[in-house]
């Protein structure tokens, strides 16, 4: 496998030679901010055309067609549009906080972005409490939405921001207790570990075998639901309040929650194909070697994102298949059936874990 | 049919008639319509009720000579549809209801001044264009007469200071147009719904009586423009009768098979629209799919799409086209198959069970009280089907079951759509193959007079029984042309279905009643 | 003055167009203070986006509703030219479909949603009844024209117009973006609503 930390440290090398320590991190610093940024905003616009094209070919429809080959730069022109486009200021709203929602959004979703381990020695944020720090991030971005929904002054995003604000709390448990399960089997919650240990020992999903299905299907549940998705797009919910928390938001600050809600899709399918099936980590066939040393050219980077546009694409096709829940329904979802569960499991893992059942 | 036995009442023997009709088992009242009779005859009310065991009707009508203050006895008491039939002829005529505990305006403007459907009204002159935001009051005015006549008002409450009210419309996207819901929350919880009609209220009946008849015609398809064959079926039927001509049997046929496939254009519309509501788009488009061949049919035949103009008085604008059979007989098993796949997309899909099953129910009582005819009738258990109860065109000649289900629900609102598909394929496969030959249009004189009288006739539109109420003075154009409204009575009964269910449901139940906002406005 | 800007609507010929006239009289109206050739390529570049990008508000009022729905579905499908991102709310939207009779009732309603919309925004008329009034325009209930109340860009004429006169529409809409100015002296002509 190539590891990219000697790419890292050929910089730092190349850095250190000319400038002192703080101003080589500093640079650093910049260097990898705009890496994240720009894939931030690559990831985005792939993801978006991916969604209009899929749901286009699920429809039985063509799907964006006209601006550049099979559509594929209208999304350009939509970022084009966005970026113009007037932000309104309106009266009688809570300012700065209105003014804020957007911004903690995007930097929560920025945050948990940077945990992703895209290749050996590719990880951005990466420590040994990693996993929590993932949870503890993604929980800003439900400040924006709450903060988005009571500081608009208008009634449909103070409902859709409540539905919000209880949902992805309620879902956000059964998330950190599977992540839990996962943290039993590795035993460390640092994504680079936890990516090497798979890519030594074979997948997550493979290893913790029956609780580890389990609590991938409870992930995927779960992780949709904390993205705003449909079927459980209920702070959105278009044909009830209209946009949700984000009526009153025009502009780039919509773009935001837009770009986010993406995002944070992408990112929850990336942490499902870190912790679950591998991250970096090649596929594996244990006995066959040369199999396994051509899919070991193939780079780390290509699996993962490959991974992860495999978990979106399971995720879209959930959304584009079923009808909305309700939001006492999706409540009791949560707290009577997937968190219980998701207790369950994480015994029976601690269980296989100690009793050596796990392969 | 013609009405030359209309009871006439004095005001003050009204409510012990109706109270004894009500006792008879006269339980729905199908029609309550206002009227101006000029300075002699008053303004008035022209009611009509209905057994729904026999099928009996009875019509009855009542009037008061005092321009100024007219005041009649409400019924509203014994059907909870009068209450906001009652509403519609205080908003047109200015006849006050004594007793009716809401009398608000419910079409117009809080602010509009006059009485637009009085004959002697001048409603352009009055009333300018008005820019701003319509005020809408939190109380209303009873008016009660007293023993010794003198009329006093009392204020009821709407919305107390403590509700958060939520409005739902004009602009959503779930209304089905530009329906108006003063939705009052707990939480999630509905307390109390209170509509505000009128967003698309284009005074077709005052633009009725300038027009010439056949003017009108071109009115009626864009009422209910997903039961435009239907609708104007009804009024053709209504003017064929009262001028005694006999359409052929090849026109009643062609009717016959185009009002089904209206009907199965409507229910598919109908799914396509409940599957978006609730968030499961790609059924939407799936319906959509489906409904485009029946499009392909009526283009063909009719040259429309959806406002289809094809019925005309004597019989038909054109005679259908060569490949009219060809296509209907292609449509029907393509059709049959989809209807699988429909239930298999969304109909056996956990969550749209249980966002459907026991939500917004409708008691046989409620629907027939609140006179919510049609689909969600027959949902509740209530057999109304005008093609059967009272059939016209060639209904009686064709077999086909009147599908009724118990609980009315929103689910079974929706299964009985569903199988109210199949039904229509049935009747049209028993019609396709033996359309008779004959005239397609009968000749009519170039102006057309209909003789005075009065006249009614109803069929069953896509969502239930579309009247047309006809007062003629024997000019060349309608003195009253009163459509009964399909969609105000499912409109009126969304509160009681409502009440105690999330905003969520209400959505689910708004999708599933069905209603079409042009129609109820009119 | 020689019109120099002239939109390509991508596999329409310009000569299809059937008002061609009408419309190289306003790309001369709107270009006519000229501006230097890197604003112009900006401008260029953001007119692309935008008229690439016209998000429909959820507007219907009546039959031409349903009209828009068919074209939205799959025979018709707006979506290939970018245009389905249906928003419900005005202020995400860049352009208010007037599909179907507006009531004096409705009138200051359909007024507050154009204001509530963010700039640029754009009115498309569809049907007879947002034209004038259609076979309604009698009646005393009803305005005559929604170009009385909101400046209107493009009539689309029909009651209701078939699903391929919305897109002709709709293509006609993005001419007239493609031939803006954003840099200058204002964003975008000053429409004033006729009376």
């Amino acid at each position: 496998m190539f590891d990219f930390a000697k790419v890292t440290n050929w910089i730092d090398a190349l850095l250190l030679s000319f400038l002192p320590g703080w101003a080589a991190t500093l640079v650093e610093c910049v260097l990898v901010a705009l890496a994240i940024i720009t894939l931030y905003a690559v990831f985005a616009i792939i993801l978006i055309y991916m969604e209009r094209k899929i749901c286009a070919f699920f429809q039985c429809r063509l799907g964006p067609n006209r601006v550049g080959k099979w559509g594929s730069i209208q999304v350009l022109a939509d970022v084009l549009k966005m970026l113009t486009k007037e932000i309104i200021d309106m009266k009688n709203v809570d300012r700065l906080l209105h003014k804020m929602a957007p911004f903690l959004v995007i930097v929560a979703s920025m945050l948990t972005f940077a945990c992703l381990p895209w290749n050996k020695g590719a990880e951005v944020l990466d420590f040994n409490i990693g996993i929590f720090f993932f949870l503890a991030a993604g929980s800003i971005g439900v400040v924006g939405i709450l903060l988005a929904g009571w500081s608009s002054n208008n009634k449909y995003a103070l409902i859709g921001a409540m539905r919000s604000g209880a949902q992805i709390i309620s879902y956000e448990v059964s998330i950190g207790l599977v992540m839990l399960t996962m943290i039993v089997l590795t035993g460390t919650m640092s994504f680079s570990e936890i990516c090497q240990q798979q890519a030594d020992l074979g997948w997550n999903i493979f290893r913790g075998h029956v609780p580890a299905v389990l609590a991938f299907i409870i992930y995927l549940i779960a992780g949709n639901a904390e993205c705003n998705r449909g079927p459980f797009d209920m702070p959105e919910a278009e044909s009830e309040l209209t946009a949700g928390y984000h009526v009153e938001y025009s502009g780039m600050h919509f773009g935001f929650y837009y770009l986010a809600e993406y995002l944070n899709l992408f990112i929850c399918a990336g942490i499902a194909s870190t912790i679950f099936l591998g991250g970096w980590a090649p596929f594996h066939v244990p006995g066959l070697d040369g199999f396994n040393h051509v899919m070991d050219y193939i780079p780390g980077a290509v699996w993962m994102v490959g991974k992860t546009f495999f978990v979106v694409f399971l995720l879209m096709w959930i959304r584009w298949t079923f009808p909305r829940l309700r939001i006492d329904q999706l409540l009791a979802l949560e707290w009577k059936y997937l968190m219980p569960m998701s207790l369950v499991l994480l015994v029976l893992m601690a269980i296989c874990v100690s009793l050596g059942l796990t392969l | 049919m013609t009405l030359d036995n209309i009871k006439t009442l004095e005001p003050s023997q009204l409510r012990a008639e109706m109270q004894g009709l009500k006792a008879k088992g006269f339980d729905y009242l199908s029609n309550l319509i206002g009227m101006d009779w000029g300075e002699e005859g008053g303004l008035g009310v022209v009611y009509c009720v209905e057994n729904t065991a026999t099928h009996e009707q009875a019509w009855l009508k009542t009037a008061s000579t005092d321009r100024e203050q007219p005041v009649l006895p409400t019924v509203s008491d014994l059907w909870d549809i009068a209450n906001i039939y009652e509403r519609e002829a205080y908003d047109f005529y200015g006849i006050i209801f004594a007793g009716h505990p809401d009398m608000r305006r419910i079409f117009l403007r809080e602010d509009w001044v006059g009485y637009p459907m009085r004959k002697d009204d001048k409603p352009e002159e009055q009333n300018p264009l008005r820019m701003t935001n319509e005020p809408l009051a939190d109380d209303t005015t009873q008016y009660d007469v007293q023993a010794d006549g003198t009329v006093t008002t009392k204020k009821n409450v709407v919305f107390g200071p403590d509700d958060y009210v939520v409005n739902i419309g004009p602009q959503h996207p779930s209304t089905h147009g530009v329906l108006h819901f003063r939705v009052a929350l707990d939480g999630e919880i509905i307390r109390k719904i209170d509509p505000v009609l009128g967003y698309i209220h284009r005074g077709v009946e005052k633009l009725n009586e300038s027009y010439t008849y056949p003017q009108t015609l071109a009115l009626t398809d864009r009422l209910d423009y997903l039961a435009a064959m239907q609708s104007r079926h009804a009024l053709c039927m209504c003017i064929e009768k009262a001028m005694e001509i006999e359409v052929s049997e090849r026109v009643q046929v062609v009717r016959t098979i185009l009002d089904e496939l209206q009907r199965i254009d409507s229910h598919i519309l109908f799914f396509s629209c409940l599957c978006q509501d609730m968030g499961a788009t790609t059924a939407f488009l799936y319906g959509f799919r489906d409904r485009e061949k029946i499009l392909d049919i009526f283009e063909e035949t009719c040259g429309g799409r959806l406002i289809i103009n094809y019925n005309t008085i004597g019989g038909l604008m054109a005679d259908i086209h060569p490949n009219f059979q060809k296509r209907v007989k292609e449509f029907i098993p393509y059709m049959r198959k989809n209807i699988k796949e429909y239930h298999a997309l969304f109909t056996g899909n956990v969550i749209f069970q249980n966002r459907s099953k026991g939500i917004g129910p409708l008691t046989k009582e409620q629907a027939i009280s609140f006179g919510c005819t049609g689909g969600t009738g027959r949902a509740a258990g209530w057999a109304n089907d005008v093609r059967k109860n009272h059939p016209y065109a060639a209904y009686d000649k064709v077999d086909f079951n009147q599908v009724l289900r118990e609980s009315g629900d929103s689910f079974d609102r929706y299964m009985i759509r569903l199988d109210e598909i199949l039904e229509s394929l049935n009747i049209i496969e028993q019609l396709v193959d033996n359309i008779p030959e004959g005239n397609y249009k009968e000749k009519t004189k170039p102006i057309i007079k209909v003789p005075e009288g009065t006249y009614y006739q109803a069929v069953e539109s896509s969502r239930g029984e579309f009247g047309v109420f006809l007062e003629s003075k024997g000019d060349k154009s309608p003195y009253r042309l009163h459509y009964r409204s399909t969609g105000l009575p499912l409109v009126a009964a969304m509160h009681t279905a409502c009440k105690g269910f999330k905003i969520a449901d209400l959505v689910t139940i708004g999708g599933t009643m069905d209603y079409i906002v042009p129609d109820i406005d009119r | 003055m020689e019109v120099k800007k002239r939109a390509k609507i991508k596999s329409f010929p310009y000569e299809d167009f059937k008002d061609n006239e009408t419309y190289e009289k306003l790309v001369q109206e709107l270009n006519a203070n000229g501006a230097n050739v890197i604003v112009t390529q900006l401008d260029n570049l953001i007119d692309w986006g935008r008229s690439n990008s016209l998000w429909p508000l959820t507007f219907a009022t009546s039959c031409c509703g349903i009209e828009f729905m068919a074209v939205c579905a799959a025979r018709y499908d707006i979506a290939r030219f970018g245009f389905e991102v249906t928003r419900n709310s005005p202020r995400q939207a860049d352009v208010i479909l007037v599909s179907g009779t507006i009531t004096t009732k409705m009138a200051p309603v359909l007024k507050r949603l154009y204001d509530q919309m963010a700039d640029p925004k754009y009115v498309v008329a569809v049907g007879g009844c947002a034209i004038s009034g259609g076979p309604f325009t009698k009646s005393y209930h009803v305005l005559k024209g929604v170009d009385k109340i909101i400046p209107v860009d493009v009539y689309v004429p029909g009651c209701p117009p078939r699903p391929e006169s919305f897109l002709y529409g709709m293509m006609q809409l993005q001419r007239k973006v493609k031939v803006e100015q954003f840099f200058g002296t204002t964003n975008k002509k000053q429409k004033e609503p006729k009376e």
